[in-house]
């Protein structure tokens, strides 16, 4: 076993070494550019390029055609909010989101609300969920887009997203959803969802980094997009710039690979992510699971570790590579939004790890991260005085605080 | 974030850490910070009374490594001192003895506000045995 242990998928997740192979000829022997019709080289490289299409496509269960490469997930939320928001501002000038979206949604509305839209933010319920029903009163006749996630990144919560996809078609709402954590986890159906648009990243699904997609429907209805970056017309017009070949052909792979194993492969990453949780539910009390106990995508556990703040708890367990929605990993000293919008207190929040599993975990690394987290936490209590008058059965929330 | 090998020993070798009698007269104890904001110090002293110093200190801290840290160098700092040196403690003399970076200097304040608290403590326990 190599230390550290990488517990941070959600994040990123390594290149897939079939992946890597199947890229590698395309940096060097294989380098043409797909828009060059007049030559051998450019069809090579356009005929891959085709196949990492009808790859990604299959992959949610769309055509190839509907397929847009991008350079990211952040760019594809950035292209499906202001593309449709500027093509469609005649009809309307009314977006609809959650205040649980990924930075790069509520980054995107942000901007969009300076440029005279206007934004709902729905809340979720304390597990991470957004109704359908909560997403139907939302809609206004100034609506044109809904953009909810399939599965949230902090606490891997998945929505009813076929259930809002009726109501938005119902409504004649186009919508979209970011699905890089539920790509490879859950299954996607752009059909039976009635998605309209949707934001897909190679990295997060074992293949490289710099390459994305954007699903953008041509029937029923057909979606159009005001292009963000302008050039040859490339991607149908919605997206220019020369095609990231080898990028394309390792996320086609990469899309290969998550349907080939896809039951096996999150069976077994669930079952490591209950002995996770279970090793640790078992040895310590009061730990809190973030999130939902079963609409969760297969690799997530996030727990709140009552008493024992996240970066401390990270410092004492550096074997571990995870993340904490704590406050002081990032630069503002506030707590995850996520975990504030679902109800969960900023004194829990303060103390919440994020363990993100994935397809080259093993049991070994499960058992060892179990000790390890167990020893530090009660470590950290011995030092906590919150444990120690928690222990003596002061209420906690009785004390008046001096804050800072 | 990268910590500097300082914050790391006084975080895996915390100076002083655990708990005083707080009911004692000659102990003072201080918390400050709040749950919600992510930091909580409880520092104590305990004062010789003849000689006016303070002869022990002991510290419990919620918070991240920053902050055990700082409170760990105060409980070290304060031992022996009298309370008017004690009082003089800087949290700027904290930042530079961990070199926290900016974004910490609210660990170094927390300490200090600590150890004037306890000393506040123990200040009005000792007016109380008067009255």
């Amino acid at each position: 076993m190599k230390l550290p242990i990488y517990l941070d998928y959600h994040a990123t997740t390594p290149v897939d070494p079939e992946v890597f192979r199947a890229m590698t000829p395309y940096f060097t022997e294989i380098f043409g550019n797909a828009s060059s019709r007049n030559h051998e080289f450019g069809w090579t490289a356009e005929s891959a390029v085709a196949q990492g299409r009808e790859q990604v496509a299959q992959l949610i269960g769309a055509s190839e055609r509907e397929i847009i490469f991008t350079s990211g997930a952040t760019e594809s939320d950035n292209l499906a909010l202001i593309g449709i928001a500027e093509m469609y501002q005649e009809r309307g000038n009314h977006l609809i989101t959650s205040s649980i979206e990924h930075k790069a949604i509520l980054d995107t509305c942000a901007y969009l609300e300076k440029k005279d839209f206007t934004v709902t933010y729905l809340q979720p319920d304390q597990t991470g969920q957004i109704s359908a029903e909560a997403v139907a009163a939302a809609i206004t006749p100034r609506t044109i887009l809904v953009s909810i996630m399939a599965a949230n990144n902090e606490v891997g919560t998945i929505n009813p997203i076929a259930a809002i996809g009726k109501v938005c078609k119902e409504r004649g709402v186009l919508f979209h959803t970011d699905a890089v954590q539920a790509a490879g986890r859950i299954p996607l159906s752009v059909e039976a969802m009635g998605i309209d648009l949707l934001s897909l990243s190679a990295h997060k699904i074992y293949g490289p980094k710099g390459i994305g997609a954007l699903y953008v429907r041509r029937r029923n209805p057909r979606v159009r997009l005001a292009p963000m970056i302008h050039g040859g017309g490339h991607e149908r017009g919605m997206r220019s710039g020369t095609l990231n070949v080898p990028g394309i052909v390792g996320f086609g792979k990469a899309a290969e690979l998550a349907l080939r194993n896809f039951e096996t492969e999150n069976k077994g990453i669930a079952l490591l992510r209950d002995r996770l949780w279970n090793g640790i539910r078992e040895q310590l009390d009061e730990v809190y699971l973030n999130g939902h106990p079963t609409e969760r995508v297969s690799g997530n556990l996030n727990v709140s570790f009552a008493y024992v703040e996240g970066e401390s708890l990270m410092m004492g367990m550096k074997e571990l590579a995870v993340s904490s929605g704590s406050a002081c990993t990032s630069a503002s000293l506030e707590p995850s939004y996520v975990l504030k919008n679902m109800g969960v207190g900023d004194d829990l929040a303060h103390t919440s790890i994020r363990f993100g599993l994935g397809r080259f975990t093993t049991a070994e690394e499960i058992d060892f991260a179990i000790k390890k987290v167990v020893a530090t936490v009660r470590r950290l209590r011995d030092l906590s005085p919150l444990y120690e008058m928690a222990k003596e059965g002061i209420d906690l929330k009785s004390i008046q605080w001096t804050g800072h | 974030m990268a910590y500097t090998k300082k914050v790391i020993d006084h975080y895996e070798n915390p100076r002083n850490a655990g708990s005083l009698d707080k009911n004692a007269p000659n102990v003072g104890t201080g918390m400050v910070g709040a749950p919600e904001c992510g930091d909580v110090m409880r520092l104590q002293i305990e004062i010789d009374e003849k000689t006016n110093t303070i002869k022990d200190a002991k510290f419990k801290t919620f918070g991240c490594g920053s902050a055990i840290a700082s409170s760990s160098v105060a409980t070290e700092w304060v031992k022996g001192k009298t309370l008017d040196e004690a009082l003089s403690i800087k949290n700027t003399d904290i930042v530079e003895e961990l070199s926290l970076p900016p974004i910490k200097i609210h660990c170094s304040v927390l300490a200090e506000d600590a150890i004037k608290a306890a000393i506040t403590d123990y200040m009005e326990k000792k007016k109380e045995k008067k009255e």
